[in-house]
């Protein structure tokens, strides 16, 4: 298997809190893989330190590319591990909600797209088609996620729904290699959960990306992933496939609390 | 009352007002982005009219045409100011990205200071006259009320705002400066190199001031070291009085500054109206401190 996401030996330190200790973690090619835990494992940390927003005391994180080549993302700029390929979500909505549906990806798309300031000003041939592409790529995008008929409505305006996936086709419009999901079910009823589940695997499937998720509801975990890290205290404490993982006794523990008997 | 009078208290408003969102425009894109008030911004609009004065002088001898030397001047002024717009940032405010909020403020006054006393040392503290370099413009003979700055400052200054307006709305990087003033994290995880958009807000701040700055220069035809300090100061009071942050909102303020002040000064006396100027500014503080046209914040919880 290709791997696309290699992590190894990764810790962060706050002060002198270990928020992440020695972690490894892989992800292949094609590969939907969860990453579970109590609140407060470090999940969330872990996502901050791959896509740059917190520099790793310890560990090498590396990406890799389609051509065979990886690129260790320690000290890189978040924009900079963005254009390699890495894109992801939040647990709490983050778009930018003044603007519109259709802009938001739009955003998503700066890093593919060029025209600088004197594009701008001159507004040349280049400049033009580069802009009419970008527009026809994110509406594109909008329509594989049911989002087309709200494209002029303002992001704040949408339903929790049509926020979540907005915020999954901005992620995207980034082209990414590897998408980063945090908890993307939080808040949904069970069709909306079901809609996301079958659009996660799409996204493998037709797109062709690996896919990390921090996920809480189990019964998606367990029959979306491939494989699942469960993490308690900043370390992993098992990895494997969903029904490894679910027999594990060290997961019902943390999960569960050790019975008194 | 006379419509006549009326009338041409109108225009001067709006002249002494476009040219109040020229700059306020500066103020309020940099707060927007990095909620930091730029207080050296008045300054750059100085050095935008010295620029010109030099340029200009240096033109002069060689014999261009006027209109020629209007159009050299200036362009050379916003580039020389976009410059400065740009490493003023570098220097004074990107090593203080994270410190606390009051620190780059107090970089700015300092910057501002600065910048006042090297034009001060260059230049003396003498009104140097601005040479009238605007072309005849006989159409507006009809008009009476509005001479030939006040047409180039009004058409000018509204060209600069609709083209500031189209940028940020419609292209590449004004969407991604957008984005990076409603969330600059999320900007960055989408791709977006925050530390240019900062810097191409600098620019464009700057260009703006420089244009106000030769502009007004031309119509006042006289400037020295220290018309960045007021002008500054007023234009800030535009930013804040259309709510600051908001790009409509420093077009408004500016607009609204310079009608009051001139309203003021032909109905009631001259003498009043920076006091006039800056009690609009307290009172917008007190009664409506987002401005006109600004949102109130909601906490986030």
């Amino acid at each position: 298997m290709n791997p696309v996401l290699e992590v190894s030996g990764l810790s962060q330190d706050f002060g002198g809190l270990r928020a992440l200790s020695d972690l490894d973690l892989r992800v292949n090619a094609h590969e939907i893989v969860a990453l579970i835990g109590p609140n407060g494992a470090g999940k969330t940390t872990f996502f901050n330190c791959v896509t740059g927003i917190y520099t790793p005391t310890e560990g090498k994180m590396c990406l890799h590319d389609a051509e065979g080549g990886k690129t260790l993302l320690n000290g890189k700029k978040p924009h900079h591990i963005t254009a390699l390929g890495m894109a992801r979500t939040f647990q709490n909505i983050r778009l930018f909600g003044n603007m519109t549906v259709l802009e938001n990806v739009m955003v998503g798309r700066h890093c593919r797209t060029h025209a600088g300031i004197w594009g701008a000003l001159m507004r040349d041939k280049a400049s033009r088609r580069e802009e009419q592409d970008s527009i026809d790529r994110s509406y594109a995008l909008l329509e594989d996620l049911h989002l087309q008929d709200l494209w002029n409505d303002l992001a704040c305006n949408l339903s929790y729904g049509a926020q979540r996936r907005l915020e999954i086709a901005r992620a995207l419009a980034t082209e990414p290699r590897m998408l980063l999901l945090d908890e993307p079910a939080a808040g949904m009823n069970p069709q909306e959960t079901n809609e996301l589940e079958a659009l996660v695997r799409n996204i493998r499937d037709t797109w062709q990306i690996s896919i990390l998720l921090i996920e809480h509801d189990m019964s998606m975990v367990m029959s979306l992933s491939d494989r699942i890290y469960v993490m308690e205290y900043g370390s992993c404490i098992a990895t494997g496939t969903p029904a490894e993982v679910r027999s594990n006794p060290r997961v019902i523990k943390a999960y569960l609390g050790e019975s008194d008997a | 009352m006379d419509i006549q009078f009326f009338i041409e208290l109108f225009f001067g408003g709006l002249t002494r007002g476009s040219i109040y969102a020229l700059i306020a425009l500066g103020y309020t894109l940099v707060y927007g982005i990095i909620e930091l008030i730029n207080f050296a911004h008045g300054e750059v609009y100085m050095l935008g009219a010295f620029t010109a004065l030099l340029v200009a002088g240096v033109l002069g001898i060689y014999g261009f045409p006027f209109g020629g030397i209007l159009i050299v001047a200036t362009l050379a002024a916003i580039v020389w100011c976009a410059a400065y717009g740009y490493t003023l940032e570098k220097v004074a405010y990107k090593p203080l990205r994270g410190a606390p909020r009051l620190s780059p403020l107090i970089s700015a006054i300092g910057m501002s200071i600065f910048l006042q006393n090297y034009v001060l040392l260059a230049q003396t503290s003498d009104f140097v006259p601005f040479p009238n370099l605007l072309p005849e413009m006989p159409f507006l003979d009809s008009i009476e009320v509005l001479s030939p700055s006040n047409f180039l400052i009004l058409l000018v200054s509204t060209l600069a705002m609709v083209a500031l307006t189209v940028f940020i709305r419609h292209t590449r990087m004004g969407k991604a400066m957008r984005a990076t003033a409603q969330n600059r994290k999320m900007a960055l995880l989408l791709g977006i190199n925050a530390d240019k958009i900062i810097s191409l807000t600098f620019i464009i701040g700057s260009s703006l001031a420089a244009l106000g700055g030769v502009l007004i220069a031309s119509h006042m035809q006289v400037i020295n070291y220290n018309i960045g300090f007021l002008a500054g100061l007023k234009a800030f009071t535009a930013a804040v009085l259309g709510g600051i942050g908001s790009i409509p909102g420093a077009m408004v303020g500016g607009l609204v500054l310079g009608l009051a002040e001139s309203f003021a000064t032909g109905y009631f006396s001259g003498n009043y109206e920076d006091i006039l100027a800056f009690g609009i500014l307290i009172l917008i503080l007190i009664f409506r401190p987002d401005g006109i046209l600004g949102k109130a914040k909601v906490q986030k919880v």
